[in-house]
Formats: C-alpha cells, structure tokens, sequence
C-alpha cells in the first residue's frame, strides 16, 4: 500500500486545529451520522491538569507548525486505517493558551467491531504525542513563585509508540 | 534562497522565529547546522544540542538529508503535544 500522503487544498475533514474548545458530543453525532456499518465508537479527549512534576500549573499554552501539523496527522490516521479495518476518524488539536480542566486533544474512531476502533484510537493518539509538531508552555506556581517552562518530551512517550513498530 | 523556521524553545533562546539563506553554500542539513552555528556561541551552542529535529517540506529529516532552493527547513525541539 502506498505511504504518498495527497493534501487537498480543501481542509482535510478528519483533522481540525483550532483555538475554539470542541464539543464532545457533537464530535460523537458527526462520527455517528448516517453511518450505519460501525457498532463501535470510541474516543478519547485529553485535559489540562492542574499539576505536572509536582508544579501547581495555572495555564498552558499550545504552539504548533502549521502545515506540518496536518500533514503528519494525515499519516498518522493514514497509518492507521492501513493496520486496522475502521470506518470514520477524527482528530482535533487545540492550540493557543489553556486553562486547567480544558480540553486540549480528541481523536475518534469508529469501526464494525470495538477491537478495531480501540487499538486505532490508542496508536492514533501514541503517534501524535511523539510525531506532530506541537509544544506545550506551562505557566507554574512553585512556593509562591509563577514561571514559564517549555515542557520536555518524555522518554516513556517515546517508548509507548514504539511498541506499536 | 532556503527559508529555515525555528519552534518553541529553540526559536526562544535563538531569539530568531525565521531567515533565509542562499543555497549555494550548502547541500544538507547539516551544512545548515553548521553554517547557523558559525553565527555565534549562542548559535553554536543551541545547534549543538543533539536532541534538536528537522523537518524539510514539512517532513521529518536527517542531517544527510539534501536540500535545494526554495525549501523550507525547521528546526525544532522534539514535540510534547496531545
């Protein structure tokens, strides 16, 4: 099978990245809509927390490389479909400040049968954590003291996506 | 011309978000590497972190990687998103 990713200039509908926050539910009805082959759905939605490395995080801000962000979603998700038998995907990546509890990531897969959509939606989401281009600032609160810190890439990331080679 | 990018904390510390570059000094990467680093020790020091990625065209790349006028290159630190 070919690995050629083929960007339309048109926006790809399975990959959004924006600053607006998204709605779960209304992600789930488009995944479910007129779709009448896929018993199974299952998404995933990440979080800001309110801690990291034992900081007290206030915020956190997402910087991406536009086009590149895309075109390495678009091979991740076409990674995927050539693995597993799924039917619709969908991922979205929000960019810019972020408050504790927002939603910061979601992906979406639907297939016939679960086992499908599980595994896809997990690889999915293992891939962009070490492959997209995104980069998260957290601002912290550290004994009274607020500062800003590039967060750093995290081996055991790295070794989760492996495990999928 | 070559447009090269930077992200995140590289682009940062290097105070620098993008330049550009004639071509006809370098064939890969890692003449860019080299050149960028000869700029000063701040350069020099920031490109010589081992842990930085490229990507040309928007694909990730080694330092073998060849390149040739009217490409983009970014450098960047390795991505924390999700």
């Amino acid at each position: 099978m070919s690995n050629q990713v083929t960007l339309n200039k048109d926006k790809d509908p399975e990959i959004s990245i924006q600053a607006n926050d998204f709605s779960l539910a209304d992600e789930v009805a488009l995944l479910e809509k007129e779709n009448l082959t896929d018993g199974a759905v299952v998404t995933f939605t990440g979080r800001v927390r309110n801690r990291n490395n034992g900081n007290v995080v206030t915020t956190l801000t997402l910087e991406h490389y536009p086009g590149m962000t895309e075109k390495s979603l678009a091979k991740i998700i076409l990674q995927a479909k050539e693995r597993w038998d799924i039917g619709r995907v969908k991922v979205i990546h929000r960019i810019g400040e972020l408050s504790i509890g927002d939603q910061i990531v979601f992906v979406g897969v639907t297939s016939e049968h679960r086992q499908d959509a599980f595994a896809a939606n997990e690889f999915i989401m293992d891939y962009l954590k070490v492959k997209a281009p995104f980069w998260k600032k957290e601002k912290i609160t550290n004994a009274g003291q607020t500062s800003e810190n590039w967060l750093a890439a995290k081996t055991t990331d790295t070794d989760k996506a492996d495990l999928w080679s | 011309m070559i447009k090269i990018v930077f992200f995140a904390a590289l682009r940062e510390q290097l105070g620098c978000a993008e330049l550009s570059i004639t071509a006809d000094t370098v064939k890969t990467v890692t003449d860019i590497k080299q050149l960028l680093s000869d700029k000063s020790e701040l350069w020099q020091q920031t490109f010589g972190n081992a842990s930085l990625l490229c990507a040309v065209n928007h694909d990730m790349v080694d330092g073998s990687h060849l390149v040739k006028p009217g490409d983009e290159v970014a450098f960047f630190p390795p991505v924390t998103g999700g």
